[in-house]
């Protein structure tokens, strides 16, 4: 019998290590390639020179030794980071709302970040400019956290058959309020409003490991508690009711999942401003053409999250060179037309 | 596994509202139970609260415990559900499905075993669907989606079986498909099955024995000739049927306003209990 060989779907192997395959060579593409050509043995081996243990000697120059090692590795591995980041907690949050709309901004994150962020910046600026970069990561981190809490206060209800649609639409006002307060500050300081406003396209800075200091702990723990409830989003995809009937308790696992993906997801925000698309288009990208089950969608977007978003800086940094284009006007750009694509063309299977 | 199924004193109120009252239904372990009722009536709400999805008053005892006191996670070992409008998620195949039976058996951040896809393999084989295993659930006709939720509560491997209106999908043929399986599969695990039906010559047929429930209350109960009379199904229903009684089994066959009773007579059926009547007065009774 064939059938006895049966098995239950699981991330392959194979595919697995494609996805990671894709990370590295995107990843080299990042290191690589920018106004100074660096060969990818000479990359390779000035970042094999950092590691303990493998006594590499780095070829090249100090100058461009620096350009590879405090300039694009952090800036690459900021944008796997943040880019998995996104994708992952765009994709569970769409796994626990049942809701294919759902985006990592869904609870009030971005609005919430925004509104932290303006403060900052707005502050900086009377007090003379130079400590505000610092202090708008942490303005926008907590301001992110503050909306979702203010979000599930508001939202939660103990009838779990109510309580999905009464979080998001709670999401909905608490975004709109802080919207319009965030747009208040930001007229009332009209000299902020080009440094707001590039903050809310999204960019990652180059500021050397300081970012993905910041983020990593966030990064580590949001994806750990994610990536264990990949078989309970499969659970949840029959919705509340039913789950409970299966032995969920339905309610504290959604708790679990937003609270874990909302601090995943400001971490995220809050060193590189609001980068849209990535959280809604990597999930459902490898949704139609992986499958439904949140145990292969979870762990492909925490990969491929972050290498989309590595590719798109890379576009960002080198198409209007020197000058960047916002990387979330390349996430959108390029992101778009490509899920049209696959949407188009899976279509025809899926229905 | 001995899954009796009792209930006593139960009340269930949502929003504010009564919806069952003080409602007694014991299943013996073993046996097929089904709630028959009008719409309305608090079938599915009584059905809910023995899967423990709802609060309610009263006890609710499923093989020696009690519903309210049980883990979500204890309580589907317990109570496997096969609801009546499934959700079908898009794009998962049909042993994945399956397999998501088994939740309460696996640890809460584990994944499934060998024995969790040796008991939901058994499972697809014993309802005909392991040709099937790898198809998606959405591409699935409604009769082998039906077994494929069946499928899911068996992986439970629960001692007791709810089953809400598990035929109202299906055409005929399915229906009996349906329930024949579920019959067998009580015999073969010793399953103790509560049911609500709409069809209640279907209902008649399986069940050992009916309750019937009216706005929330008992009616009367007990086995099929008792419960389903012309008398109760005017009264309760404000339905117009003919009881017939085909060998061992009853028929309701329903009666159009303008149809003659001698015509059915005059097309063979047998009758045994020729009521001429549209139970007009009962049926007044009722509203007033």
């Amino acid at each position: 019998m064939t059938v006895d060989r049966a098995r239950g779907t699981t991330l392959r192997p194979s595919v697995l290590l494609g996805a990671v395959v894709t990370v590295l060579v995107v990843s080299m593409l990042g290191l690589t390639i920018g106004p100074t050509s660096i060969s990818p043995l000479d990359a390779l081996q000035e970042v094999g020179s950092h590691l303990p243990l493998l006594h590499i000697r780095s070829p090249l120059p100090p100058a461009q030794a620096a350009i590879v090692w405090d300039l694009r590795f952090p800036r690459v591995v900021l944008a796997l980071l943040v880019g998995g980041l996104l994708a992952l907690c765009g994709g569970s949050y769409q796994g626990v709302f049942r809701n294919p709309l759902a985006d990592p901004y869904l609870l009030g994150v971005a609005a919430g970040a925004g509104f932290g962020a303006t403060l900052a910046i707005v502050a900086g600026l009377h007090s003379g400019g130079g400590g505000s970069s610092d202090l708008i990561p942490l303005a926008a981190f907590a301001g992110a956290l503050t909306a979702v809490a203010i979000t599930y206060a508001v939202g939660a209800t103990g009838d779990s058959r109510r309580s999905s649609a009464s979080l998001l639409l709670a999401g909905v006002a608490i975004t709109s309020l802080l919207t319009a307060m965030q747009t208040f500050v930001q007229q009332r300081e009209t000299d902020t409003i080009r440094e707001v406003y590039s903050w809310i396209l999204g960019r990652l800075t180059t500021a050397g490991w300081h970012d993905v200091v910041l983020v990593l702990p966030y990064a580590v723990v949001s994806s750990t508690v994610l990536l264990a409830h990949r078989r309970t989003l499969d659970v949840l995809s029959v919705g509340d009711d039913e789950a409970a009937t299966l032995g969920l308790h339905t309610n504290r696992v959604r708790a679990i999942v937003v609270v874990a993906a909302s601090l995943g997801t400001a971490a995220a925000v809050s060193v590189s401003g609001l980068i849209g698309f990535v959280g809604i288009i990597v999930p459902h990208t490898i949704r139609l053409l992986g499958g439904a089950s949140y145990r292969v969608i979870l762990p492909l977007s925490l990969l491929l999250g972050g290498a989309f978003l590595v590719g798109a800086d890379i576009v960002a940094r080198t198409a209007l060179a020197p000058a960047e284009v916002p990387i979330g006007v390349i996430t959108a750009f390029f992101g778009a037309p490509f899920f049209v694509l696959v949407l188009r063309t899976r279509r025809v299977v899926a229905t | 596994m001995t899954g009796r199924v009792c209930c006593e004193g139960v009340t269930i109120r949502l929003g504010g509202q009564r919806i069952v009252a003080e409602v007694a239904v014991d299943v013996p372990a073993g046996g097929w139970v089904s709630i028959v009722g009008p719409n309305g009536a608090g079938k599915t709400t009584l059905l809910r609260a023995v899967a423990g999805l709802i609060p309610y008053e009263g006890t609710i005892e499923v093989a020696g415990s009690s519903m309210a006191s049980l883990s979500s996670r204890a309580r589907a070992r317990t109570v496997a559900v096969v609801p009546q409008d499934p959700i079908v998620p898009l794009g998962l195949k049909v042993l994945d499905y399956v397999l998501l039976g088994r939740t309460s058996h696996i640890s809460r951040f584990g994944i499934e075993g060998v024995r969790d896809l040796a008991v939901a393999r058994d499972v697809l084989q014993q309802l005909e669907l392991s040709p099937l295993a790898q198809r998606r659930i959405e591409t699935l006709s409604g009769g082998e989606r039906q077994r494929t939720v069946l499928a899911r509560a068996l992986a439970q491997e629960a001692p007791v079986l709810l089953l809400d209106e598990p035929t109202t999908a299906l055409d005929i043929g399915h229906q009996q498909e349906v329930l024949d399986l579920v019959d067998e599969l009580r015999r073969d695990r010793g399953l103790t099955v509560l049911s609500t039906m709409h069809d209640l010559t279907l209902a008649a047929q399986y069940a050992e024995s009916l309750v019937l429930l009216d706005r929330g209350a008992v009616v009367t109960s007990g086995t099929p000739d008792v419960v389903l009379t012309e008398d109760n199904l005017s009264r309760y229903y404000g339905a117009r049927v003919r009881v017939v009684r085909d060998g061992g089994t009853i028929v309701i066959v329903p009666l159009r306003s303008s149809i003659q009773t001698d015509q059915l007579d005059r097309d063979g059926v047998v009758l045994d209990d020729v009521h001429t009547d549209v139970d007009a007065e009962a049926r007044t009774g009722r509203h007033l």
